[in-house]
């Protein structure tokens, strides 16, 4: 962090702030000197693009909440008062609904190209381990809003979700009442979803701090997993990478830009823009299509507390994945069985979710279920035992090696540091 | 620095966790109003009892009345479905209690023991599936008698689940009829 810049400051008032609060050199080291591996791939531009994705829903949240009325007889209209009457309310309410959207397509591919490097590997498991937090506090606040316009959608939603925790044994119905402060989903449960959905972005805003934090301090991870050894293995993170990253945001704009102008509802539900009606549940409840794979899960297992188990298990199995992994090699480059285990995964996650849209019956109940328990095998049984029984190829002895050879990481009888000659 | 030998307690040993102990009580106490906001309020708890007149209810119909909020089928059962009801063995059923706020918590899931007292062929139940709390839909499902969308419960003509994930039968209310024709709850 600071200690990466060679910042000296030169103006009298530079001098004056930073013996004061070294808060220049900070940013500096942080996101300006910061030696940054130079071979990271368009992968790793998911971080910068969340970061994006992170700052315009909390502007676009804070200026809808400027027209919006969080009470259960207001918050339909107020929602179709902000979609005809409000000066470009309809463009800041179709850019939040779709940026969160936008926002978990970023964090999956995030995640997965963690998965696919090995980025939860030591000494990088406390930045995992807070990026899961970030991924449970997200998936919160998208649950929250979701609620917000209160259509039959947002409530039904409420309820089956808030309803997972009356499966706790003893004091899961106090939970539940508690949760909604009546005795069905109601006005006060809308008023504090709508409270606490204000406030989770900023939390999540500071546990980003903290996961910018571990992974500058143990460097970044990159394409071949092996840590930087020279200074020729690393380039300043300016220019290089605030130009790689915002080319990839932008980028990443377009296809935003396309969601939100050209098909703005397409990943919302027509059921939602009919007002909550507590006396008629839609003959089909799906959630949001980024919850899809959970909800499968959920529904695979015939019991009820078995089934919030299983899905909140398949999040906090994520939490020691570090120390399930026991593969040394870090990077999935190198390791040829793995490469193939983690498609598997990737697709069975894909089915997973194609099923949680489908109904809860016949041949979809059995699919569920063999998916499920391959999701968890991937993490108990897969990964633990592929340490062993995989021969991984020959990792290069440095980044430079690996750039200079094409990526290949094949031995090739090369010197052991090229860049030193 | 270190300190090997375990020195007697003194005085400001003493002083020092009987205060930290009177801090953790203190903002227990302090943080319990903030958790107890969000139990429901004085006017969610207000018990409401509503009276509902079911004279238009004609053999084989339902209605559906809000009650604290949620739904409750009332249901004029025909004696087909009371029949097949009661024909089920209550050993056969996944939830074997009645779940009837009027009968002791022990009570089997009989037919007259879901029916109201007295009127078995009328069927007063909270419609709201014990799964997930969605309404289930009335006259459908594969046993004759309601049928959850949400994550496919099947509950028979007497609201007992029969198949599916939800755990319990449906929730019989505290009622009782008024006169010939007007039903009670709560």
């Amino acid at each position: 962090m600071a200690g990466h810049s060679n910042y000296v400051p030169q103006s009298a008032a530079a001098k004056w702030l930073e013996s004061r609060l070294p808060v220049i050199s900070l940013v500096r080291g942080s996101f300006v000197d910061f030696p940054t591996p130079k071979n990271l791939n368009y992968w790793w531009a998911f971080g910068g693009i969340l970061f994006f994705m992170l700052i315009a829903q909390i502007i676009t949240g804070i200026v809808l909440a400027m027209h919006y009325t969080p009470s259960a007889g207001a918050a339909f209209d107020s929602v179709e008062h902000i979609m005809r009457d409000v000066n470009f309310g309809w463009m800041l309410r179709y850019l939040h609904t779709n940026g969160a959207s936008m926002f978990f397509i970023a964090v999956y591919i995030h995640i997965f190209r963690g998965l696919y490097y090995g980025s939860y590997k030591a000494p990088r498991e406390i930045s995992w381990i807070l990026g899961v937090i970030i991924f449970l506090i997200m998936m919160g606040t998208a649950f929250m809003g979701y609620v917000l316009p209160w259509g039959q959608m947002s409530f039904w939603g409420a309820t089956v979700i808030t309803n997972l925790f009356s499966a706790i044994p003893l004091v899961g119905e106090e939970i539940r009442t508690w949760l909604w402060g009546g005795f069905a989903v109601d006005n006060p449960t809308l008023n504090r979803f709508f409270s606490l959905h204000y406030l989770l972005p900023f939390m999540i805003f500071g546990v980003v701090i903290l996961h910018v934090w571990a992974f500058h301090t143990t460097g970044n991870n990159n394409p071949t997993g092996v840590q930087p050894k020279t200074k020729q293995d690393t380039v300043p993170f300016h220019p290089y990478y605030t130009i790689k990253d915002l080319f990839a945001i932008v980028m990443f704009m377009i296809l935003f830009a396309w969601f939100a102008f050209y098909v703005p509802n397409y990943m919302g539900h027509p059921d939602n823009y009919i007002e909550a009606n507590p006396l008629v549940t839609p003959a089909h409840i799906v959630p949001e299509w980024y919850f899809l794979p959970f909800y499968a899960i959920l529904r695979a297992v015939p019991d009820k507390l078995g089934g919030v188990l299983a899905m909140f298990g398949a999040i906090a199995i994520l939490f020691v994945l570090p120390w399930l992994d026991t593969s040394k090699v870090r990077s999935g480059t190198f390791r040829p069985l793995f490469k193939q285990f983690f498609w598997i995964f990737a697709l069975n996650a894909l089915i997973l979710g194609y099923l949680g849209a489908m109904p809860a019956e016949g041949v979809y109940v059995i699919l569920s279920r063999i998916c499920t328990i391959y999701y968890f095998a991937h993490f108990l049984v897969v990964l633990p035992m592929l340490g062993f029984m995989e021969k991984p190829r020959p990792v290069p002895a440095s980044i430079s090696e690996a750039v200079l050879k094409g990526g290949s990481g094949k031995p090739a009888g090369a010197a052991a540091a090229p860049e030193t000659k | 620095m270190a300190h090997t030998d375990q020195a007697e307690p003194t005085r400001r040993d003493f002083l020092y966790i009987a205060t930290g102990a009177m801090g953790v009580v203190g903002a227990g106490a302090l943080a319990w109003p903030f958790i107890d906001q969000m139990n429901p309020d004085a006017s969610a708890l207000a018990l409401a009892s509503i009276e509902v007149d079911v004279t238009a209810v004609e053999e084989g119909q339902s209605i559906t009345v809000k009650w604290r909020g949620k739904p409750v089928f009332i249901r004029n059962r025909t004696e087909t479905e009371v029949v097949e009801a009661t024909s089920v063995p209550v050993a056969d059923l996944p939830d074997q209690l009645a779940r009837n706020a009027n009968l002791p918590d022990t009570a089997e899931a009989t037919d007259v023991n879901r029916g109201v007292a007295g009127k078995e062929n009328w069927l007063v139940q909270v419609g709201i599936c014990t799964h997930l709390g969605c309404v289930p839909l009335g006259d459908a499902g594969d046993f004759g008698g309601w049928f959850c969308p949400c994550h496919g419960s099947h509950y028979d003509t007497a609201g007992r689940i029969r198949k599916g994930p939800a755990p319990e039968n449906l929730l019989i209310p505290p009622l009782e009829f008024v006169g010939d024709s007007t039903i009670k709850i709560g």
